[in-house]
This record gives C-alpha cells, sequence and structure tokens, in this order.
C-alpha cells in the first residue's frame, strides 16, 4: 500500500501512522521533517511542480517498497506557508522487522531532498529568502543508489 | 512545436512568469540550448537564466539533466535545485 498526498492543510502524526499499521506489520518507522524555530524564521512557503509532484513521491515510496519489502509505506508532504514548529513532511514505513522500516524511512526522506519538486522560501525579519540546496543532501541520496531500480 | 515552459521558485520571480507557450527555433535541441535562447527574451529572464549552472530541469514531468534532448517533448520546467522534505 502506498499513500501519498500533498497538501496545503497540516499533518496529523496519527492518522498518517494509522494508515500503515496492520497488514502483518511489525514494525513502523515515521520521520516527520518541522520547521525549525531556532534561526529568525517568521514562516516558511513551500512551493512545488503540482503535476509531477505526486508521481515523484509515488516513484520514492514504490522504490523503497520494492528494496525493503514494506508492507505499507505513506509520504505527505504539506505545501503553502506553514509556521515554525509545524510539520512539512511526514514518512511512514511498515515492515515485517525493525531494520527494513528504519531503512526504508531514510532512504526516503534522503530521496525526497534531491529528487522531489519543492522548494523552500523562508520569511526572516530582513526579508525573504530562497533556501539554496545543500550538498550534503546530494551526497545522502547518493548512498541509497545501489540496489535501487 | 509550441513548448509549454514553467517557471518555479527564484526562476519565476525574475522572469516575472509562472509559464510561457513558445516555439523555439529548430535549432535549439537541448535544455541548455533553450536556457540559452529565454535569456534573449527580457532583462527578467537574463535574470533568471543568467548561471545556467544553478539551474535544473524537468522534461515532460521528468527530471533530465540540461544536456537532455527537448526533441518532441510538450512541457520543460527549469527551477533551481529542489530543497523539500
Amino acid at each position: 500500500m502506498i499513500d501519498i498526498s500533498v497538501n496545503t492543510a497540516a499533518i496529523d502524526v496519527a492518522a498518517v501512522h494509522a494508515l500503515v499499521e496492520g497488514n502483518g506489520a511489525g514494525a513502523v518507522a515515521t520521520f516527520v521533517g518541522i520547521v525549525r524555530t531556532d534561526d529568525g524564521v517568521r514562516a516558511l512557503t513551500l512551493e512545488h511542480y503540482p503535476a509531477m509532484t505526486k508521481a515523484a513521491l509515488h516513484h520514492i515510496a514504490a522504490d523503497a517498497t520494492r528494496r525493503f519489502g514494506l508492507s505499507a509505506i505513506a509520504i505527505h508532504h504539506r505545501v503553502g506557508t506553514m509556521l515554525p514548529g509545524e510539520r512539512i513532511v511526514m514518512v511512514a514505513a511498515a515492515a515485517p522487522h525493525r531494520h527494513d522500516a528504519l531503512a526504508a524511512t531514510a532512504q526516503c526522506i534522503d530521496l525526497l531532498k534531491t529528487e522531489a519538486p519543492f522548494w523552500k522560501r523562508e520569511e526572516h525579519a530582513a526579508g525573504a529568502r530562497w533556501v539554496e540546496a545543500r550538498a550534503g543532501d546530494d551526497a545522502a541520496a547518493a548512498k541509497w543508489s545501489d540496489g535501487r531500480a | 512545436m509550441a513548448l509549454t515552459i514553467l517557471y518555479f521558485a527564484w526562476v519565476r520571480e525574475r522572469v516575472g512568469l509562472a509559464e510561457e507557450r513558445l516555439t523555439p527555433p529548430d535549432d535549439i535541441g537541448t535544455v541548455a540550448q533553450l536556457i540559452g535562447w529565454l535569456a534573449q527574451r527580457s532583462p527578467g529572464h537574463a535574470a533568471a537564466f543568467g548561471e545556467p549552472e544553478r539551474l535544473r530541469a524537468a522534461v515532460d514531468q521528468q527530471f533530465r539533466p540540461l544536456e537532455a534532448t527537448i526533441s518532441g517533448a510538450s512541457e520543460v520546467a527549469i527551477f533551481p535545485p529542489v530543497t523539500g522534505g
């Protein structure tokens, strides 16, 4: 089961978790990305490429499902404007055992950083700026390249 | 052939458009060549496309390198490196 959502509404952690539980899963691993509160950001706006975004997330989820034998995975990403402390993204992966659930979650969030068409714009007291991609994100994504379809 | 060209993030802001529909000349065969052609359209385009090494692209909604062909494509998107998650 693959459940993808790209939405302006707040992410309900319990609801996303419930989507992937069951179906014989012995383990559910999750990752939640949150707007930072420690660097003067007043608001964060996520722009995306609507015609492409869900397909890109589905591709990432399907890759992880094949590689790690997942029983279910959900990737929910928020778009639009959000405030410090609010959730940006949640990945929840269910598998028979913990190692696969944990690794699948890590792979999905690392690949999402480089292979899904989202752009972050931060508003600070001094004005707004587009967030620059980090070289470390490419390196994190590259380490999963073995064993991918 | 007419091409739908989409812009995102600061590329969209500098161009001043989210989307335009254009017919590039026949000798424009790759995304990189398209970027060079677009840069001549207005000062905003020039500001968006002056540093191609800062740009990424998708052809028909698949991420592609700037050397990729646009032959037969109906939609090309040009944007900065993605920053989701």
